[in-house]
């Protein structure tokens, strides 16, 4: 595994090369890969270059921080000041927002250089990129292989080495089940950690954004940049981690108590599931204690987060009318007519069905069959979750059944691509944080991600044991032989 | 057949914080259309709220001054609905943990008018429809209201008027709200009904909104009685409807028909946090409440032997009956300082807003100093008011006016000199007065009053006087 952002940060504040040097290398390699998998929908050159200029100055002031001069891609559903945000749906074209997200607040004036915004599900719902209305990414590792999603253009950035880094966000396994399909890393912090302002809300009791990198150490020094607490997000939380995640680093695992649970492993393919235990036994052999846990309630947690992630997209979605921004329908009659041609034509599929089912679990006589009954299961997965992390600092698990299925695998079974996330959603309904790190390839050599799971705050504690394995394993995915080298 | 009426009221009050509910924006009235916005109050896709502190408190006083039970737990529910006004498709609003619940107001007639609840939420922008083409102000939006929710105890249109009265005294006096009707930060909603006399189950009802004065709220509730009562004559039946009252032609029509229930898909909102509201802070509150409405008007009657009516028109102003009770606190006397209000300053103040506002220049301290001067019998009660009208208009302390000598004690002797002068200088209103026309004596009297300059007591003048003219 590749430290990008350490060797790039490095270079940069010696001097070998400048940030504006740096960016055009990048943005050469995204106007040579990116055709090729579709990873950005919107560019910003210009303003990378900008941002560059101003980050070659910070670096010669010699206060420049870990990511100045590094150029990176966000989501397509992250803000950001007069930038299109269209969350890959017809219905925000054209949307340009007048604010910043905390998040890219932070970066930027760390002197973070932006590429452009990355690929995703439509309103980040999916598990493949494929709802996009700008067509799906490609893996990268494999172009007729979905990268996964949603936050799949970012993931397929990083891998592509086309964005040093990328920010994604993981409502139900956005960030970690592309991140494993790439062969990346990708860490979904606790929720709250991060401040959600200025990421457009799919489930906001869900939602939180996290980096997509090509190492450990690189994802906790992104990490430490954008998480702390926001007066503008109510859900954040003031947590003391003690100093930056990036120097809990270790690689020191004895007598680390992992959990295994074996409900994680049903119905999961023989050959992810022999990679993790793999990884789960080189932990043992140097030190670690496994834990064989029981986790029943795991079969509740997929029903539990489409009722709750869909009825709170339900409400979140109202606002898109047409009205104020993004698309409005050409023909119609009066407003309430706008309002219905602008939604029908401005929505996607998948994000139609969700709006339904949210809509349907909150109407009143179906309200305490579905989404009160969802929310009583939820405190019973929490609790569990809590008992767990009682006697295990982490839990191990695989990141999604499969690896990268092929493009138009799940067709118009949206079933059988919503059980694709079975293994991603409880760390969303539990709020507790994930990491996702590549633990091997098939025998396609498609990538397989594994999850360390940690309890609420816990990320320095998953970080570590994931910087172990990315250091003990012999690599277990090739590097992608384009884009930017290191 | 006799029907009798049973109404209850919806009363949304927009709070006199200085920011909005979920940001930093000015809640200022007026203003060109969407600049008091930012990407929060006007639903900027990727925009959190953050509940603004003040707004709970608001309505924690607003609760406690009508005898409501605070809850100490409490949190924001969204009611989604769409229209072009609301930004976000959700009001964040409070469903089943009110902020305020099982209050009272009592009317004059001691009976009890139930307050279900109150809860607090964002009030919504403005539809502005100019030449064909509707255009909307989203200044308004996320102003913070309380929506105060009556049971249905109100029996008669003049009780829902009493009511809505009281409330808005109330919530004046507690300064959570300047509750003004014609701007809309107090707006009504009546629900009504009606069952012939002597039974007990509800009629079907309708709800007339955004009543926009005290005095429609009867004419609007007697014009839906008329309305239902002719429908209900004639054999038919009422149909469940949000009605529009019309004061400009005095009519009343339906808006639009509830054939099916509204369903607002309420859910508690994931972007705010649960909030609790600790008991000490509801008994902090409770003990710095001031004086409401019907406490003092009591004490203007019952122990400062006020009459009722100069009681009245008085405590139906808070800032009068603030400056009222802090001149007496200064020392006046206070049916002085209060004949001097209604009698002095309420001829500056024409309308009922002026009163409300009682932006007046001088202090209780400089009214103290003035009646003082009449309670002490050091200058006359028409003095004083002259004196007070020239300190109205300059703000002036009353020394600018009426100088020491002038208020220096006067001897009997030199009183009885001066009248003796009077009485000579007028032989013609003497002989009048003699004659049996009384009123020729306030000549002697304007001339006793123009040498002492007003300072002399006109009941000592008049016996002088008489017992010289004999």
């Amino acid at each position: 595994m590749r430290e990008v952002l350490t060797v790039l940060s490095d270079m940069l504040r010696k001097g070998e090369i400048t940030s504006q040097e740096l960016t055009e290398k990048y943005i050469s390699a995204v106007e040579e890969v990116n055709p090729q998998i579709n990873a950005y929908v919107h560019t910003t050159f210009d303003f990378a270059r900008e941002g560059a200029k101003k980050a070659d100055e910070m670096l010669k002031a010699g206060n420049a921080g870990a990511l100045c001069g590094i150029p990176m891609a966000l989501k397509d559903n992250i803000c950001s000041d007069g930038h299109l945000t269209t969350c890959c749906s017809k219905i925000l074209r054209g949307f340009r927002p007048y604010y910043d997200s905390t998040v890219w607040s932070k970066l930027k004036s760390e002197g973070a250089v932006m590429l452009g915004k990355a690929n995703m599900d439509e309103f980040a719902m999916g598990s493949t990129s494929e709802s996009s209305c700008y067509g799906a990414p490609l893996n990268p590792r494999n172009t007729s292989h979905v990268t996964g999603g949603s936050s799949g253009g970012g993931a397929a950035a990083v891998c592509a080495n086309i964005a040093a880094y990328s920010l994604g966000s993981d409502t139900g396994g956005s960030i970690r089940q592309p991140a494993s399909y790439c062969g990346v890393v990708g860490l979904k912090p606790t929720y709250g950690a991060v401040s959600r302002y200025g990421l457009i809300a799919y489930g906001s009791s869900l939602d939180q954004i996290g980096p997509i990198t090509n190492s450990v150490k690189d994802a906790a020094l992104v990490f430490d940049a954008i998480r702390g607490v926001d007066e503008n997000d109510d859900t954040s939380v003031d947590y003391n981690y003690g100093g930056p995640s990036a120097n809990a680093l270790t690689g020191d695992i004895k007598g680390l108590k992992i959990g295994v649970a074996e409900e994680y492993f049903d119905g999961i393919n023989p050959e992810i599931k022999d990679a993790v235990m793999d990884a789960v036994k080189l932990y043992e052999k140097n030190g670690a204690e496994i834990i064989n846990v029981r986790l029943p309630i795991l079969k509740e947690a997929m029903p539990v987060y489409y009722i709750i992630a869909c009825a709170e997209a339900s409400s979140n979605l109202g606002r898109y009318d047409g009205i104020r921004y993004g698309y409005r329908a050409d023909n119609y009659e009066d407003i309430d007519d706008m309002i219905y041609c602008t939604r029908s034509e401005g929505f996607g599929r998948e994000v139609k069905h969700r709006i339904i089912l949210g809509t349907y679990v909150l109407s009143s006589g179906y309200y305490d069959a579905y989404y009160k009954k969802a929310c009583i299961l939820r405190n019973n997965i929490i609790k569990r979750f809590d008992d767990i992390f009682n006697t295990c600092d982490v839990l191990i698990a695989p990141n999604a059944p499969t690896t990268a299925p092929k493009l138009g695998h799940h067709g118009a079974s949206a079933v059988e691509m919503y059980l694709s996330d079975i293994c991603t959603v409880p760390v969303n309904i539990t709020g507790i944080p994930g990491i996702s790190v590549p633990c091997g390839t098939d025998k396609a050599g498609l990538p397989i991600g594994m999850q360390i799971l940690g309890k609420r705050f816990g990320e320095n504690t998953i970080l570590n044991a994931a910087y172990f394995y990315e250091k003990t394993a012999v690599s277990p995915v090739k590097e992608y032989e384009g884009g930017v080298r290191i | 057949m006799k029907y009798e009426m049973v109404c209850g009221m919806e009363t949304h009050i927009e709070l006199a914080t200085k920011t909005k509910i979920f940001c930093g924006c000015t809640t200022e009235f007026g203003g060109a259309p969407n600049t008091h916005c930012c990407p929060v109050c006007t639903g900027q896709p990727g925009s959190l709220p953050i509940l603004n502190r003040r707004v709970v408190e608001y309505a924690v006083r607003a609760g406690l001054a009508v005898n409501c039970k605070i809850n100490n737990n409490s949190h924001m529910d969204r009611k989604n609905y769409v229209y072009p006004d609301l930004p976000k498709a959700y009001q964040i609003s409070q469903f089943d943990e009110p902020i305020c619940e099982h209050g009272y107001i009592e009317l004059d007639s001691g009976k009890r008018i139930g307050i279900t609840r109150i809860h607090i939420e964002e009030d919504a922008g403005k539809l502005v429809h100019e030449q064909g083409t509707t255009y909307i102000d989203y200044n308004r939006g996320g102003v913070p209201l309380i929506e105060i929710v009556s049971e249905p105890d109100i029996s008669t249109p003049e009780e829902a008027r009493e009511y809505a009265e009281k409330l808005q005294l109330i919530m004046r006096y507690v300064g959570i709200s300047d509750c003004k009707m014609q701007e809309g930060s107090m707006r009504c909603d009546v629900n009504l009904s009606l069952r012939p006399v002597g039974t007990t189950e509800f009629g079907t009802r309708t709800e007339t909104k955004n009543i926009n004065s005290l005095s429609n709220i009867v004419k609007a509730m007697n014009r839906e009685i008329e309305r239902q009562e002719d429908i209900l004559e004639s054999g038919g039946h009422i149909v469940q409807a949000t009605m529009r009252y019309d004061a400009n032609t005095d009519e009343i029509y339906p808006m639009r028909t509830k054939e099916n229930s509204d369903d607002y898909r309420y859910f508690p909102d994931p972007d705010i946090l649960r909030f609790t509201i600790p008991q000490e802070f509801v008994d902090e509150t409770k003990a710095n409440l001031p004086e409401l409405p019907s406490a003092k008007l009591r004490r203007y009657i019952d122990d400062m032997k006020l009459p009722e009516s100069t009681a009245r028109d008085i405590y139906k102003y808070r800032r009068v009956s603030e400056f009222l009770d802090d001149t007496v606190k200064k020392g006046a006397n206070v049916k002085n300082t209060a004949n001097l209000i209604i009698g002095g300053i309420y001829s500056t103040l024409e309308t009922e807003e002026d009163k409300e506002r009682f932006d007046i220049k001088i202090t209780p301290e400089k009214m103290a100093g003035l009646v003082k001067l009449i309670d002490d019998k050091k200058i006359n009660k028409n003095k004083g008011q002259e004196t007070l009208m020239k300190m109205l208009e300059s703000g002036d302390d009353v020394t600018k006016f009426i100088k020491a000598e002038d208020t220096a004690g006067m001897s009997d002797e030199d009183l009885a000199k001066i009248c003796e002068a009077a009485v000579a200088a007028n032989p013609d209103a003497v002989e009048n007065v003699r004659n049996g026309r009384d009123k020729a004596i306030n000549v002697i009297f304007g001339y006793v009053m123009r040498e002492t300059r007003g300072k002399a007591d006109m009941g000592k003048v008049n016996k002088i006087i008489r017992g010289l003219i004999g």
